[in-house]
């Protein structure tokens, strides 16, 4: 039987390895996906919470956490196209025009 | 037999994660995403919650990995556009946050003391009931409300998502206008 704890440092692990790739990816695409891989390692988590406890609520929120970034992902590449469209380039740096 | 699969399970998830997240060629990202995907999937099957695993392969690996790609093939990043130029100490800034973070994680997760109330869906529970059944009643009964909020929710991404493209639209017709003539992008300019 697996520890629960091996489950929780996978979740972990996935989660900042996401992390890394959101802050350190300058390509808005693989920044997306990079957010994808984050919420996988927390999926990873509930479920693996869920299972241990015999308890059926940590799956259906995992239900949602994947039909929600469903709904994220759509809209998150449609705006980059609009994105693109109007700047040219998915550098996520070349989106500044707030800055001074 | 179970640590066996669960190691490897946890490798490959891991190893396709770092490699998805160091490819200069997104297609090559969606496609270690996906081996990632399915990885977690495994880990899914080994937690007895084989439903979930279903819809996260379905779900995940076969909707939003290909609508990913989709996306991919029509932005058509050419040599140049692939080049990612950093900031100057970022990486050692952003390492540095996601190292603490790592630790914090591993060392939390890690020491086995999380723990609470045990439910009633025992294994041996889910198999007489059966886990989509099981989990059926529990989103049609306990979880209505989230469940209708869900489907608004989708809805309002599938409304969003077309708004957004005659949005793109409008943005392409207007960059084609300002490379074609100068007097028709001042005309436009105000309309676009």
């Amino acid at each position: 039987m697996i520890p629960l704890s091996h489950y929780l440092v996978l979740s972990g692990l996935l989660f900042g390895i996401g992390a890394a790739g959101v802050l350190l990816r300058r390509n808005a695409l693989v920044v997306l996906m990079s957010l994808e891989l984050m919420m996988n390692g927390v999926n990873v988590s509930l479920v693996a919470f869920s299972s241990y406890l015999h308890s059926l609520d940590g799956w259906i929120l995992v239900f949602f956490v994947i039909a929600v970034s469903a709904a994220e992902v759509g809209i998150g590449l449609a705006l980059l196209l609009v994105l693109f469209a109007q700047r040219g380039t998915i550098q996520v740096d070349r989106f500044n025009l707030l800055k001074w | 037999m179970e640590a066996v699969l669960f190691y490897s399970f946890a490798g490959i998830s891991v190893v396709g994660g770092v490699l998805m997240t160091t490819r200069k060629n997104p297609v090559y990202s969606a496609v270690y995403l996906v081996l990632t995907l399915v990885a977690v999937a495994g880990l899914f099957i080994l937690l007895n919650a084989q439903f979930l695993a279903a819809i996260q392969v379905a779900v995940y690996a076969g909707a939003i990995v290909v609508l990913f790609l989709f996306v991919i093939m029509l932005l058509n990043l050419k040599g140049a556009d692939l080049i990612e130029a950093r900031p100057p100490g970022l990486t050692s800034v952003a390492g540095l946050a996601v190292l603490v973070l790592l630790v914090e994680m591993v060392l939390v997760g890690g020491l086995g003391r999380l723990t609470g109330p045990l439910g009633e869906f025992t294994p041996q529970r889910l198999e007489a009931v059966g886990n989509t059944q099981a989990i059926g009643q529990a989103l049609f009964s306990k979880f209505l409300l989230p469940f209708e909020v869900i489907s608004l929710v989708l809805l309002v991404a599938m409304v969003g998502a077309v708004v957004l493209d005659s949005h793109r639209r409008a943005a392409e017709a207007g960059a084609e206008g300002a490379s074609s003539t100068p007097q028709q992008a001042v005309a436009e300019g105000p309309a676009a």
